[in-house]
Order: C-alpha cells, then structure tokens, then sequence
C-alpha cells in the first residue's frame, strides 16, 4: 500500500505528518522523501544512509563531423535547448528535457545522447524504517527524474509505503504521487490552505486516487475546509491544534509522536484506517 | 526593480511579507509567482480586468483514424504518456519525440492549454497572478509570462517598484522567478527545516548572480536556531533585513472578510514598513554602484 502525504500549499505540515506515520507504524515501513529540491524529512528520521547515487538524464551531444548544420534537430526540439550558431549546434543542457526527439529528427545520426549528472539518491535505515530521499543539483530545474529515482530505489518493496510529496500541483507534485493507493491531503483552515487544498484534490481526481484529508491547525482560522470536505464528500481523518510546544519541537525536527504517546496511537490509528478504507493490505503497485 | 520574496521551504510567510511589502513599496506591480499555488490574489482581492488563456507547450494527440498500432510512439516516449495508440495529457511533455517517430503521420502537436493569465486592479497598484491547469508542466514558463506581463504594466503605468510573491522549492519556477531580479528576499524561520532549505536557495541565487537579503519569520520560536541562522548569514555576507515574530493573529487575520486590512492592524505592518527601508536602500545602492 502506498499512502501519499502532499497538500498543493507549503508549509501545512506534511512532512511532520508524513514521518509521524512512519514513525508510529507498527510495521516496519519504506518512507519515500520525494520532495528533491528541499528535503527535510531526514531531519525528522535521522536514517543511516549508506547508500548514495548519482541521477543522470540524458543530454545530446553533437558530432560535429557527422553533423550537416540542417537544422532540423533545432525545429525539432520543444524546449529550445539547442541552437544553431553559424555552422555548430549548441547544447543549453539546463534547458533540454532529454526527450529524444532531436536525435530522432536528425538525418545523419550526429546527435548521440549522453549522461549529465542533475541531483542523486541516498537511501538507508532509520529503526524499522527503510528510508530513501534525493537532492536536486543547484542550478537544475527539473525535478521528476530525481523524483522518479527515489521511487524506483525499493522496486521489489511489498509492504506500507509512505512518500512524503513537495508543495505544489504541477509535474512533480504528479511525479511523486502518481502509483499510489491513497493520497492523504494536509491542509489548514485559512483561505491559502483551502484555495491549494481545491486544486491538489482536482490533481488526485485527475489521477483516480483516493482521498482524505488532515486538517492542521484546526482552531487558527474558520470551517471553511470543513464545509468544503462536507460538500465534495472527502473523508477528515483527523483535526490537529495549534500546540506552541509541537510547533517548538518541529523547529527541531522532534516528531510529535515522540513526545506524545497518545499522537502515537492516534497516527497509528490513521494509519490502519487507511488501510481499511484501501480494503486491506493490497500490497505494493507501482 | 523586481525584488523576488522566496523561501525555499514552503509555509515560512512569503505571501503574507509580499503582501505587506507592497503597501510602503506602492505604486508597485505585485506578482504571484507560485502559479501552481497561487495565494497572493486571495490577500489582495484585486479587481481583475484581463483574463487570457496560456499557452506553455504542445500537447500530443494520436488520430486513431490514422493509427495503425505501430507503438512505435509509445516506444519512443520517455515520459510513459503513450499507451494502446492514447496519449495521457497529463503525462505529455509536448516534446514531439512520437510526432517524428510515426511512420503514417497520425499524430498531431496541439497548442496545450497550460493555464490562465489574470491582469488585475489592486490596493496599491496592478497585480498580475496566473493560474496553471492542473498537473501541467510548464510552470516555469507561466512564471516567465507573468513577469513578462508585469514589466509591460510596469512600464505602461511608469511603475518603477515590482514585488514577486515565488514558489517555494529550487527548481523550475524559482529559477524563472529569480532570474535577474534586482534582489531575492528569502524568508526563512528559525527550524532546522526552514535553514537547511534556506542554504540551498541562497546556493540556486548565488548560482544565477542575484543579490540576497533574508527576513526570520518567527524569529522567536527557537532562539538557538535564530542565533545559528544569523551567524550563518553573517559568515555568508547576506543581509538580514528584518526579524518577525510570531504572531497567531496573522494567521487568523487570513479568514477576515478583509485580509489585508485585518494583517494591518497587526504588528506586522509596521516592521515591514521598516523593512522595506533596508531593502529599497539595498536596492538602490546596488543599482548606483553598477557599471555603466
């Protein structure tokens, strides 16, 4: 089973709530860190890591022996990452999306695609959790490769699977939950936390997930995430208060359930009410 | 001049400290950045005058009348967009990589209706927002259509200040979002969460050559993280311009039937006032000690 903890506003907490449930499992679980370019939830876990890797994507190179200077691998590309410069082809790596299709459209086979290094993975144990989490490089602006390499660190993985998502609703908010069983929405009672709660909701629809939503700090603003949860029909799993000290231990990376046994039984609780609402334990699908 | 508000870590107050920046920068152009959550428009109830659809990309559609089930498409696509001769919009990146590959020219590059583009009357000057459809993937290039439309209405209304609300995170967007701004504001808190992000965000704005300044929100919600944070900035020659502490009724003033005018009233209003100040004299320094 793989439970998806993201909420289209930053900020609302799903990292706190992503590693509470890992941490109050009662099985060992596989947490999934998927927001590459900040994450936090090491912080939280405090895994071993011994496992690193580099994350590649592919890039073309031109030859420029074999290359005609036609063009049409210029025409061809949508990102416009190569131009033409008198007889020479450039390549703007930050730009290409390493689609392929520059190498398609040229007629001479001058274009060879190679490897240039964008972020890498780490992966490790925590306790009972088994963990993995990547970094995007400085500079580089597409996420989802690094993304898609955290998910494919544990391919044979059977049991509860929990991916922490980045703020957001475009491609890799898309790129993290996407496979998943259940998408658990953290959202806050405020006008931020529900106008970002409406589009994550169309974006989990968009993909055919399931839904529930946590509200945090319940009491510091008004109802209007619960009327609009009420209206749409989406389950609140759970309501959390504003309480100074969590937010005092969060500041150091303290999960709540470390400190307070009865959040414990309650993340664990959630945590088995998902898997009852998913229909039991169904296993690992990517 | 643009001053870009950032955060690398999300929730830290960007929105609220753009917000109240923009009364003591008016007549000033207010740009939401974050199109995939756009919360700016929320705080300043602008009045919106234009409305235009945007389009970022291209979109894949197969003509199944063409198809012949060749899959040589789905061969070729590295995003899995294509499966049984049908293109997932959601997955498509636009690249076209399919539309070279097929052998009977069944499929077609369609204009991608990526999002929505809104020019806008507000409080203190034009606000441009944008909104992107969901799931799409060329939010770094709404964000570069925005600011492109900001500096038009910049220009037209012989505005001479720009405050832009960013996303959170390092990657596309913030990079569109801070590219050649006159100074990126990052506004951090005092977590172990909130200063490992802000590192990494001071790294991407080192990276494209953009001056840094950095407000603590909170500031008094841990002081041993606040004491590190501002050794850090001290060591890294960045200048804090401003210290907010906590205070609940911001968060409540967002549910008032005037947000703006209810964070007004808070304490807020006048340190960002003060803020401001150190920010504008940033600015203009930096502008007189260029080059010419």
């Amino acid at each position: 089973m793989i439970i998806a903890v993201a909420s289209g506003k930053g900020g609302t907490g799903k990292t706190t709530i992503a590693t509470a449930l890992a941490l109050a499992a009662e099985r060992p679980v596989l947490f999934l860190d998927c927001d590459v370019e900040e994450p936090n939830a090491f912080l939280y876990l405090k895994p071993e890591l011994t496992v690193r890797r580099p994350v590649y994507r592919p890039v073309p190179e031109v030859d420029e022996e074999a290359c005609t200077s036609c063009g049409r691998c210029v025409d061809a590309c949508a990102y416009h990452a190569l131009l033409a410069l008198g007889k020479t082809v450039v390549v703007l790596k930050h730009m290409c999306h390493g689609c392929g299709a520059c190498a398609i459209a040229c007629p001479t086979g001058a274009l060879r695609e190679t490897s240039h290094e964008t972020g890498y993975v780490e992966a490790g144990r925590a306790g009972a959790i088994t963990f993995a989490h990547g970094e995007l490089g400085i500079g580089e602006a597409m996420a989802p490769p690094v993304i898609r390499a955290v998910k494919e660190m544990y391919p044979d993985w059977e049991g509860t699977c929990i991916i922490d998502a980045p703020p957001g609703t475009a491609c890799p908010v898309l790129e993290a939950v996407r496979g998943s069983d259940f998408c658990l929405l953290v959202s806050e009672p405020t006008p931020f936390g529900l106008h970002d709660l409406r589009r994550m909701v169309e974006v989990a629809r968009a993909l055919n997930l399931a839904c529930g939503v946590i509200i945090n700090r319940c009491d510091l603003g008004d109802d209007r995430v619960e009327r609009y949860c009420r209206e749409e029909g989406l389950p609140v799993l759970l309501r959390i208060p504003y309480l100074p000290e969590v937010a005092r231990w969060g500041a150091e990376a303290i999960s709540f359930v470390a400190r307070l046994e009865s959040w414990k039984t309650q993340m664990a609780a959630l945590l088995s009410r998902v898997e009852e609402m998913l229909g039991g334990d169904r296993g690992h699908q990517r | 001049m643009e001053i870009a508000v950032i955060s690398g870590k999300g929730g830290t107050g960007k929105t609220t400290v753009a917000a109240l920046l923009g009364v003591y920068a008016a007549p000033v152009v207010m740009v939401d950045a974050d199109v995939d959550a756009a919360n700016l428009a929320l705080l300043l109830q602008p009045r919106i005058v234009t409305e235009e659809p945007f389009y970022g990309g291209r979109v894949a559609r197969i003509d199944a009348a063409q198809c012949n089930l060749c899959g040589s498409c789905e061969d070729v696509c590295r995003f899995g967009a294509v499966a049984g001769g049908v293109v997932n919009p959601l997955l498509c990146e636009g690249c076209g990589a399919c539309y070279h590959v097929c052998p009977v020219g069944a499929i077609v590059l369609e204009p991608s209706p990526d999002g929505c583009l809104y020019g806008a009357e507000g409080p203190y000057g034009p606000v441009v927002h944008a909104e992107l459809s969901v799931g799409r993937g060329n939010s770094g290039k709404l964000v570069t259509a925005v600011r492109q439309r900001a500096r038009e209405m910049a220009g037209r209304g012989g505005i001479a200040w720009t405050i832009i609300d960013g996303p959170p995170g390092t990657g596309c967007p913030v990079i569109a979002a801070v590219s050649r701004v006159d100074l990126a504001l990052v506004v951090t808190e005092p977590t172990r969460a909130a200063f490992h992000d802000l590192e990494r965000v001071v790294d991407v704005v080192n990276h494209f050559g953009v001056q840094v300044a950095v407000c603590i929100n909170r500031y008094d919600l841990h002081p041993e993280f606040r004491a590190a944070i501002l050794d850090y900035c001290r060591a890294a020659g960045l200048p804090v311009v401003g210290e907010l502490p906590t205070v609940l009724e911001a968060s409540r003033a967002l549910v008032a039937e005037k947000p703006l005018c209810a964070l007004m009233q808070t304490k807020l209003a006048l340190m960002c006032a003060q803020m401001w100040r150190k920010i504008k004299g940033l600015v203009v320094e930096a502008t007189a000690c260029e080059p010419v």
